[in-house]
């Protein structure tokens, strides 16, 4: 076979390559490759946890809503409530003071009506008497008689 | 060229390495190192093994240089994928860290493939050129100019590459396992017995010598094999287009898978050497 010195440069060569690419070619290129991996890595990993928590977010969003409609509902309950018994109150009210002034009314008519009652009483009396003492002027003194015709005022 | 010279001696010439030696005192060529004997230097293989070593180590060291960690360029991405690529396999294979073995597989395998893909050159192109340069730039007679441009079809060069690999089996072994450990292992398997000692020492440095001979011997054998039968589809004339592009289609697979094969074993050798069993 053809061995010669050209073995020995080559096993030279070999290390030297060997060497060489140990020293300078592989911490590089893998220092590289493994910052992107794990670049990579933490870049899904975070993606990932922004995913959860847009989610629990929207979970959170979600109650939240719910809570406000019911929240809303209530309040709504509660006004109508309130309404129905400012109503209620207010007709109440305005059931009374019809009363009160319906009461006040009569009573005025009543005194108006009793006050009447004296006055066409007492014209009454008077024009009786006027009317007696026409009649008696020619046959007696008023004076004499007049317990008849009170007698008669009070009759009407 | 082949017209002016025999099919044989036509497969001869471009089976021959370029040789280097001294003799005289002075520095000679080729047929003048005949008698050289060891001491001869395959300058061709030296000279496109160590181009080609440089070529992929200046091209990794400049990606590597600018790489970043954010988004990267084309380039770089190729390069990453195949880092990436020697690293799964180093990492599934060999157990345990070790700064050394994933840098060498990824020399292996680069530097392999680089070198076995020189075989899809077209087999005339850099002889052809070499004599041109060596008769107008030297005055020498074109087929006294020899280029064996696929590196791991040179013995030597595979041989060299398996024998490093063997220093590292070794040195995995003293280092995890202590030169006890190494030894008890060398002699107490398969058989556990102070008799055996003698049968299980042969039988483990077999298995241990088998380790880089059937690295080396397995890459040259593919690649030699595949020069040849380039070389003898080159002789065919006309022929030789028809059959010449399966051929080297063909070896889009096989030049990947024998660069591929060096770095597994060589992984799995190291990783058997620096476990316990």
């Amino acid at each position: 076979m053809n061995i010669n010195a050209t073995l020995i440069g080559q096993l030279i060569a070999f290390a030297v390559f060997v060497w060489f690419c140990m020293k300078f070619v592989w911490p590089p290129l893998m220092e590289a490759i493994e910052k992107r991996q794990k670049d990579i890595a933490d870049g899904l990993a975070k993606s990932e946890r922004g995913q959860k928590e847009l989610e629990l977010a929207q979970e959170k969003a979600t109650e939240q809503l719910k809570e406000a409609k019911t929240q809303a509902a209530e309040i709504i309950e509660q006004a109508k409530k309130r309404a129905s018994q400012i109503v209620d109150e207010e007709t109440q009210r305005g059931h009374t003071e019809r009363e009160k002034i319906v009461a006040q009314g009569q009573a005025e008519i009543e005194a108006e009506r009793n006050r009447a009652k004296e006055e066409l009483r007492k014209q009454v009396a008077a024009l009786a008497v006027v009317g007696a003492e026409k009649i008696l002027a020619r046959e007696i003194d008023a004076a004499a008689q007049s317990d008849i015709v009170e007698k008669l005022v009070a009759e009407l | 060229m082949a017209s002016e010279i025999t099919t044989s001696e036509y497969i001869k010439h471009h089976l021959t390495n370029a040789k280097m030696c001294t003799a005289d005192g002075g520095i000679a060529f080729n047929k003048a190192c005949a008698d050289a004997g060891f001491w001869t230097w395959h300058v061709d293989t030296l000279a496109w093994s160590i181009g080609l070593g440089i070529l992929f180590l200046w091209y990794f060291r400049s990606v590597a240089k600018k790489a970043t960690t954010g988004v990267p360029t084309k380039t770089q991405a190729f390069v990453e994928l195949v880092v990436d690529f020697v690293n799964d396999n180093v990492v599934s294979t060999f157990h345990g860290r070790s700064a050394l073995i994933a840098p060498l597989s990824l020399t292996i395998f680069v530097w392999v493939l680089l070198m076995n893909l020189m075989d899809l050159v077209p087999v005339d192109v850099l002889p052809s050129i070499a004599g041109l340069i060596g008769q107008y730039g030297f005055g020498m007679d074109p087929h006294d100019v020899y280029m064996k441009a696929v590196p791991t079809t040179d013995l030597n060069l595979t041989f060299a590459l398996a024998i490093g690999v063997f220093f590292l089996i070794i040195f995995y072994s003293i280092k995890m396992k202590g030169v006890g450990g190494f030894m008890k292992e060398l002699t107490m398997q398969p058989f556990g017995h102070w008799a055996f000692i003698p049968v299980n020492f042969i039988l483990e440095t077999v298995t241990l010598l088998a380790r880089p001979l059937s690295l080396a011997l397995r890459l040259f054998g593919n690649l030699y094999a595949s020069e040849l039968i380039f070389i003898l589809i080159a002789t065919l004339g006309l022929w030789q287009l028809p059959l010449h592009f399966p051929w080297a289609v063909f070896h889009i697979l096989v030049l990947p898978l024998q660069a591929f094969i060096f770095m597994m074993l060589t992984i799995v050798y190291l990783s058997l050497a620096s476990e316990d069993h």
